[in-house]
Formats: C-alpha cells, sequence, structure tokens
C-alpha cells in the first residue's frame, strides 16, 4: 500500500473575493483514519471540504488527495471520492434505486455491476423497502442515509461526509454512526465534520478545531480534552459565595452565566469540600466532554 | 507538492474541455424524459394541429399562395423551425436552470469525475435531441396532413438535431448569466417572440424594408431555420440554403464555447 497521507494540506487558502474562508490551514489525514473537522457555523469547514473534492479550487497553498494535486487531478481524484453534501442533492426525478444507478453510471460502473452493488447498500442503509419510492416521498433522515449509500455506490478510497447526521433524530443518528463504524472497521479513511461534538468524540480518532477560517487544535478527542481541560469538571450556581469559595480553594474554574465550571482531576473532593463549606445550592459532577474544549476554545458567543 | 498562488488561472482555459461522460447527462435527462414521455409527447402532436387548422387552412383561405405556393406548405416548415428553436431553447433555459439551481443536479454530477463542461455539453446534447424528437414527431403530422414534399423532408430531423443545439448553446449562456429563474423571461420575450414573426415564418420576409430583411438574415437565428427546413419541405433549393448552414455551424461554435466558460465562472466558486 502507498505511504503516502490520503490528504495533505499545507497553508491551503481560500478567499471569495475579499473574505478569506480557509486561512493557510495545514493537516494530514492517514489510511484507516476517521478525521473530524469541528467548528462554529461559518468556520470553513464545507468550503475546506469542496476543495478536497476537487469542485472548489484553491486561492493559494498546496493540496494532495491520494498522492495528486487537485487542481491538475480532478477526475482522477474524484473517482475514489465518496462524498455526502451538506446540502442534498439528490435526484428528485429518481426514485431511491433509481438515484442509486444513475450515479453508478457517472462511475463508469458496468449495469449489472451497479444493480448488485445498489441492492447491498439499500440494505446496507435499511432503505429497502424504499427502493422504489420518488425521493420527495422520504423523510430527511432517509434522505441522508441514501445519500451514504449513493456516496458509497462506487466502493471509494475515501469518504468525505459533510455533517452526515444533521437533522436527524437519535436512531437516525444512531444509526448512521453503526455503520459509519462499520466502514471504519473494514479500514476506510473518513473525514467528517459536524456540530454534534458526542459524534465527533464518538467516531473520529483525530479532529480538527477550526474557527474563522483557521485551525485551533488538533489531536485525539482524549488528548484533546485532557489537554485542554482536564479530565473532570464540576458545576455549581453562580453565587458570590461560590466564586470566593473557589478563589479560596485555588481550583480552577470559569464562569458561564448562572453556572460556575470547575476544571479538575479531583471532582470528588471539590465537590465535597464545595458542599461542605460554602452552600453551593446544587452541584454536579462529569466528565469532561469534547463539547467544553469546543467552548472554551471558540467561546460561548452566538455566531452568525 | 506544488505550492501555488492563484490555482483559480487553472480553471481560467477558454475551450471547454469534454469528454465521453458528457453522454452520461444526456442519457440522464434521456431517462426521466421518457419516465414521463406520455406528458412529453402530447405537445408536438396537438400544437402543429392547431397551427395548420387556425393558421394554415384558417388563414390560407385568405391569404390563398405565396410565391405559387399553396400557405399551408409555406408555413409547414417555419412551424418545424419554431419547434425546433422553442424546444432546445426552453429546456436549456428554464429546465436546465431548474435542474442547474433548484434540483443541484449539476453539483451532483461534479462530486463524480464528470467536469462541468461534461455537464453542460450534455444538456447542450441533450437540448438538440429533445429539438430532435419534438419537430420529427410534429414532421409526422405534417406528413399526415400531406403539407410537406417526401423524401427531402426527412432531412428535417438531423438538421433539427443541429439547429437544436445552436439554440441550445444560445439558452445555456443566457442560464449562465441570468441572477434568477424569473430574469429568464427577458430573453424569452425579447428575442425569441420577435423572432418567431420577423424570419420568415408566416409571411415572406421579401415584403419587409430590405434594411429590416437583410438584418434578418444576417442576424436572426431562426431565419436561418427556416431557409433551410423550407428548402427541404419543398425540395426547392434557396440560394441562402448554404449560406445558413455555415452560419448555424460557425454560432453554434461560438455559443457552445461561450456557453461552457460562462457556466465555469458561475460554477466555480
Ligand atoms: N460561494 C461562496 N461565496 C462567498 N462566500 C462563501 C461561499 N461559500 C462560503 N462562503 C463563506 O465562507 C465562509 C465559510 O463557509 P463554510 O460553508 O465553509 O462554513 P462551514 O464551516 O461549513 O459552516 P456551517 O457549519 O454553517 O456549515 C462563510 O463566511 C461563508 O459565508
Ligand atoms: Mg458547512
Amino acid at each position: 500500500m502507498a505511504d503516502y497521507p490520503v490528504i495533505e494540506a499545507e497553508r491551503l487558502t481560500k478567499r471569495f473575493g475579499t473574505l478569506t474562508a480557509v486561512e493557510g490551514i495545514s493537516f494530514s489525514v492517514s489510511r484507516g483514519d476517521v478525521f473530524g473537522f469541528l467548528g462554529p457555523n461559518g468556520a470553513g469547514k464545507t468550503t475546506t471540504m469542496k476543495m478536497i473534492q476537487c469542485i472548489s479550487p484553491r486561492t493559494a497553498g498546496a493540496l494532495t488527495v491520494l498522492g495528486m494535486d487537485t487542481a491538475t487531478h480532478p477526475r482522477e481524484i474524484k473517482a475514489e471520492l465518496g462524498v455526502l453534501p451538506q446540502e442534498t442533492n439528490l435526484d428528485p426525478e429518481f426514485t431511491c434505486r433509481e438515484n442509486l444507478l444513475a450515479y453508478a453510471r457517472y462511475f463508469d460502473i458496468p449495469v449489472s455491476e451497479a444493480r448488485k452493488r445498489a441492492d447491498e447498500l439499500l440494505s446496507f442503509v435499511q432503505l429497502q423497502e424504499k427502493q422504489d419510492v420518488p425521493i420527495d416521498k422520504l423523510s430527511g433522515g432517509m434522505k441522508r442515509r441514501l445519500l451514504l449509500a449513493r456516496a458509497l455506490i462506487n466502493d471509494p478510497q475515501l469518504l468525505i461526509l459533510d455533517e452526515p447526521t444533521i437533522g436527524l433524530d437519535p436512531q437516525g443518528r444512531h444509526l448512521i454512526w453503526e455503520k459509519l463504524k462499520a466502514l471504519q472497521a473494514a479500514g476506510n479513511t473518513i473525514v467528517l465534520t459536524t456540530h454534534y461534538l458526542e459524534e465527533a468524540e464518538r467516531l473520529c480518532n483525530r479532529l480538527v478545531i477550526m474557527d474563522r477560517g483557521k485551525i485551533l487544535v488538533e489531536g485525539s478527542p482524549a488528548n484533546l480534552i485532557s489537554r485542554y481541560v482536564g479530565n473532570d469538571i464540576v458545576e455549581a450556581e453562580h453565587t458570590p459565595e461560590v466564586v470566593s469559595c473557589l478563589e479560596e480553594m485555588g481550583a480552577r474554574f470559569e464562569i458561564y452565566g448562572d453556572m460556575v465550571q470547575v476544571l479538575t482531576d479531583q471532582p470528588r473532593e471539590v465537590a465535597k469540600r464545595l458542599f461542605e463549606t460554602c452552600n453551593p445550592g446544587h452541584v454536579f459532577a462529569r466528565r469532561a466532554s469534547l463539547e467544553d474544549v469546543f467552548l472554551k476554545l471558540t467561546g460561548r458567543v452566538l455566531r452568525d | 507538492m506544488t505550492d501555488t498562488e492563484d490555482y483559480d488561472q487553472e480553471y481560467s482555459y477558454i475551450l471547454p474541455r469534454v469528454s465521453r461522460s458528457a453522454l452520461k447527462v444526456w442519457r440522464r435527462n434521456w431517462d426521466v424524459f421518457f419516465k414521463t414521455y406520455q406528458v412529453n409527447f402530447l405537445p408536438p402532436f396537438i400544437e402543429p394541429v392547431l397551427y395548420l387548422l387556425a393558421i394554415g387552412f384558417g388563414l390560407g383561405m385568405f391569404v390563398g399562395e405565396i410565391d405559387g405556393i399553396p400557405y399551408v406548405e409555406f408555413i409547414a416548415p417555419a412551424l418545424l423551425s419554431i419547434s425546433m428553436m422553442n424546444s432546445a431553447f426552453f429546456e436549456c433555459t428554464y429546465s436546465s436552470y431548474v435542474r442547474m439551481y433548484y434540483q443541484k443536479t449539476f453539483d451532483a454530477m461534479i462530486a463524480t469525475p464528470l467536469s462541468i463542461d461534461d455537464v453542460i455539453t450534455g444538456e447542450l446534447l441533450w437540448g438538440a435531441t429533445r429539438s430532435l424528437i419534438y419537430s420529427s414527431v410534429m414532421l409526422l403530422v405534417l406528413i399526415g396532413f400531406g403539407v410537406v414534399n417526401l423524401p427531402s423532408s426527412l432531412l428535417v430531423i438531423p438538421f433539427s438535431f443541429l439547429a437544436g443545439l445552436m439554440f441550445a448553446c444560445i439558452a445555456m449562456c443566457f442560464t449562465a448569466i441570468t441572477p434568477g429563474i424569473d430574469a429568464l423571461n427577458y430573453p424569452s420575450f425579447l428575442f425569441i417572440t420577435p423572432m418567431f414573426l420577423f424570419s420568415g415564418t408566416f409571411f415572406p420576409l421579401s415584403i419587409l424594408p430590405e434594411p429590416v430583411q437583410l438584418l434578418a438574415i444576417a442576424f436572426l437565428p431562426l431565419t436561418q431555420l427556416v431557409i433551410v427546413a423550407r428548402s427541404l419541405t419543398l425540395t426547392d433549393l434557396s440560394p441562402l440554403f448554404g449560406y445558413s448552414l455555415v452560419w448555424i455551424g460557425v454560432v453554434t461554435t461560438i455559443f457552445f464555447v461561450l456557453s461552457t466558460l460562462l457556466m465555469r465562472r458561475r460554477l466555480i466558486v
């Protein structure tokens, strides 16, 4: 197997007129990785996906996918990619099955082979019963699943999933996670973007957090959590008493509205001392999550 | 790895780079068309019958003959030409725009090995095919009414593909620059409708003032279609026959290049 990275980006930049959507980001995705892009709305995730897909030319920097330059080998690269776009673009004139068959044709897959794969994929995403249903009769979750099936029709070397579980109910999300886990176990390389931090924590072995076109941090979920927030978090009500108490203890804490968060490796002790000495109302100890890292790095203010 | 500023240049080539994959785009539209063929085949049957009855026979009662030709036979090739123009033009304006903007079909296609040039070329070939289908059906009706000569009229069938391709290419340029679907009404009303009347369709160009005649012959695409189609259905070669064919070939080439160029500019961001 070739030893080049599946994706290699160096100082990758994309400008739309005067707006810089992606600003000099560098990252590298290896074979078998499930690589996540997190970041607030407008961070530049989709723009980055589109550059990897060779449908949006970069403004500057270098970008190779499967060892080929996206600027000079779009056809060859696209033949090896499976893409699930953020905006659904299934063909509304066709049924589920016809969508897969039409897509297979774009990849030059022979008809008999395409039929076989369409059947397999429809059952993989549990849509056999809907195979002859037109697209506008599908629920949002079914459309996402069909998009995943469509992304797999050419047996891609690299899967690019732009918010694969957007708008899905918990069942739908779990189903997609299960499928992605299976794909990962089979050795697929997956790049995904998501706003669901739990999803990134479960699926990704590596991820980056982007904001305003730049990569803020990179690492594995566990690594990022211990690096930026520690293992545990104790939450208490935000009262002057609690604050002065924590200051006395010399604890690392942050105030978010009516809540105080203590970052600590000894949650039991902190909780106990709070209870005993500061009359904290209720106290809640939990494990730190990627969400804490995310909010810490990108702030709590809403983006447009 | 190469590291280059302004890769946008890579995409600013002039001549379209088309592969055989364009046929897959054509095939997609063909499949959709034949899924609903009952609806799609009705208009080309009904339209010429209405025109022939109302204008050809009705108005023809008063007009009688033009240049020694019965009026219905005079307008029969015009009906064919108008059908070529309309079917290709409306396919590659409104319908292509719907596929591009609302259905995101182009986006889905360019995520596969297909390039934008392939997609646009496939759409243009489909517009031309639609012209061929519609005018062939119409030709059958006209043959049924006995208002076109055989066998020369059969050459209208291959010609309708070329003629359709020209209008498809012109249409695609409007689609590439239109800010929205409503703005496509402008080329329809300002370009297609006047041409419908002033291209030697329902009355000969020779009754117009000479400068207008010359303008129509020099610049109006439909005029060329009518000249060629009338030569074929009447088996009477117009002196402008060769000129019109070359005109169509040249204009098709120019607008083909222009339409792919404009579409790349619109879709590659
Ligand atoms: N075609 C375009 N033309 C101009 N600006 C664009 C275009 N596409 C994206 N942008 C801008 O680039 C920035 C990054 O957008 P992008 O879609 O990559 O964000 P994102 O991280 O995917 O956000 P979200 O989580 O909302 O999907 C935004 O400011 C957006 O407005
Ligand atoms: Mg996005």
